[in-house]
């Protein structure tokens, strides 16, 4: 399936991704590193697109199971990652009016 | 390939690219608590756009499970989102023993749908993939478990622990190398899984409480990467630009977090903390100084400028809103009030910013160590609640202590020290602190709580 001018796409992808990570994430205020935590969490959950051809697909009995499961696990971490995140963030208001909302 | 196949291919690219610089902007817009809402938006914009170009694939036929998979874990999201704020390091654990879940679950299906036709490179990254998702599941349940009390908080040690754990994860990457040279042993698999599985509970057994900051965030780098390598086994950049984003996002928490305990990875993973030293039964009989709350509260309307150091105990207690009503009664008074944060502070990184902002109190209020630890000598009053080894003076002074290094907030040069502290026991990590013998530093015996809730009477800005 992966030959190997697509793996070497892969790993400029990987890289790169990996350095756009590094460089957006060093600004995040250290206040909102657990926010920060659970909205990571949530977005990982796109593996979900994995889970859902496996289901989709349903080639096997065991691929269909798994895939199943593995739906419903990364379906919550969607579900309840960006609804805590979002609970966290209204929590945080500054005392400047300016700010308020 | 029909050219009907082709476009709708591109079309579900093109979906795909949107959602990753979606999830690039929703990181980006997390700098600044203002714009970080927005971040949400574009997160969840990105994912819903990912699963519909994902159900727009060809081959897909069985919509209906796909349907009540998606339903279901909705449904176990919504309380998973819903829990008290005290409890998001948990929460945080176990999402992230879900999403090594679906990586761990979905690698194995991919492995049995594929064997034994299956590339070098490609079963290499399979290895990669459910060795990490497998040990990130085991050891965040475990992690979750000792976070909520389930499990014991103390670490656990035993002779020959490292040499076990580095000898079980040994085997499962032979179990792997044999794999990648003989893909046809497919029975090899499952073994290899469990090995990852038992390596991720041993992992965690010796790791303390203390330590749970440093090892949440390593076990999200873990979740991420695991995820970057499904990427490449699905060949899907938008997986591997996702895991990358997360996997970088945990490495770079670790880090902080290990500054700030002033140790590193391995140390953190190898060497289990908080063995009580034997050193520490020799401190018991130095005098301290107590107070009441009357005489706290006079020593704190007095004051100018008061620094709050909050620390696990403060949570622990639930004295958040009762902090919050004292931050009130004293600003009333003209008196300027700001937070300590260090970095560790809590269960988790940045914990102990939304227990606070969770009380009501303004977030420019709250200030990370580096930029508050040189005002402590221009402060009338460090009150330290439920905090302890990160005021530690003997991290600055004693080489001997096991804590010697690690960055503390420098309370012990504000004009007054006040602590509240249930009773003189050691901290989490059975250190003593020399802080409490100190002549400038004033001990307030009892519960947090309680304890605040009393010199907020006293300062006649309770609302009781």
């Amino acid at each position: 399936m992966s030959s190997s001018s697509n793996l070497i796409n892969a790993l400029f992808i990987f890289v790169l991704a990996g350095f756009i990570g590094f460089e957006v994430i060093r600004r995040v205020s250290p206040l909102l590193h657990t926010p920060l935590m659970s909205l990571t969490n949530a977005l990982d959950a796109i593996a979900v697109v994995g889970a859902i051809v496996l289901v989709g697909e349903h080639a096997s009995r065991l691929s269909f199971a798994f895939g199943f499961v593995a739906i419903v696990a990364a379906t919550s971490n969607i579900v309840g990652g960006f609804f805590i995140t979002d609970r966290m963030l209204k929590m945080f208001k500054s005392s400047r009016p300016a700010n308020k909302s | 390939m029909t050219p009907e196949f082709a476009g709708g291919q591109y079309i579900i690219e093109i979906l795909y690219l949107i959602a990753s610089v979606l999830f690039i902007l929703s990181l980006k817009w997390m700098s600044s608590p203002a714009s970080a809402r927005h971040g949400i938006w574009a997160g969840e914009a990105g994912m819903v756009l990912a699963i519909i170009g994902t159900l727009m694939r060809n081959g897909l036929h069985d919509y209906r499970m796909i349907a009540m998979a998606l339903v279901l874990g909705a449904i176990i999201g919504v309380p998973l989102g819903n829990v008290a704020m005290t409890a998001v390091p948990q929460r945080t654990a176990l999402s992230h023993a879900f999403g090594a879940l679906c990586v761990t679950l979905v690698g194995s299906a991919e492995f049995y749908l594929r064997t034994p036709n299956i590339s070098r490179f490609m079963m290499s990254v399979l290895s990669v993939e459910v060795i990490l998702g497998g040990l990130t599941i085991t050891g965040s349940l475990m992690a979750a478990g000792k976070l909520q009390e389930i499990l014991p908080q103390r670490p656990l040690t035993y002779k020959g622990q490292n040499f076990v754990n580095l000898l079980l994860l040994a085997v499962a990457l032979a179990i792997a190398v044999t794999l990648v040279l003989y893909p046809d042993r497919s029975s090899l698999f499952p073994f290899m899984v469990l090995l990852a599985l038992i390596f991720g509970v041993l992992l965690i057994i010796p790791i303390g409480g203390a330590d749970m900051p440093t090892v949440i965030s390593l076990l999200n780098a873990y979740a991420g990467l695991s995820a970057a390598a499904m990427g490449f086994v699905l060949d899907s950049k938008l997986l591997i630009i996702a895991g990358a984003l997360d996997g970088s996002s945990g490495l770079i928490l670790s880090i902080i977090m290990s500054k700030a305990m002033n140790r590193s990875f391995t140390n953190v993973l190898f060497g289990a903390f908080g063995q009580v030293q034997a050193s520490a039964a020799a401190a018991e009989a130095k005098p301290v100084r107590s107070a009441t709350a009357e005489e706290a509260a006079a020593i704190l309307s007095a004051a100018n400028r008061v620094i709050v150091v909050p620390g696990y105990g403060m949570a622990v207690a639930q004295a958040q809103h009762k902090v919050r009503e004292l931050y009130d009664a004293l600003t009333k008074r003209g008196v300027d009030v700001r937070f300590a944060i260090h970095p560790v502070a809590g269960r988790m990184p940045g914990h102990m910013n939304v227990l606070l902002a969770e009380a009501d109190i303004p977030y420019d209020h709250l200030v990370e160590m580096d930029e508050i630890n040189g005002d402590f000598p221009q402060t009338d009053v460090a009150l330290v609640i439920g905090a302890n080894d990160v005021t530690n003076p003997a991290a600055r002074t004693d080489t001997s202590s096991p804590i010697y290094g690690m960055p503390i907030l420098d309370v012990d040069k504000a004009h007054t020290v006040m602590v509240i502290k249930r009773s003189m026991n050691p901290g989490f990590a059975g250190i003593d602190n020399p802080l409490y013998y100190l002549d400038n530093t004033l001990m307030l015996f009892g519960d947090a709580k309680a304890f605040v809730g009393g010199i907020v009477r006293e300062l006649g800005g309770g609302h009781s």
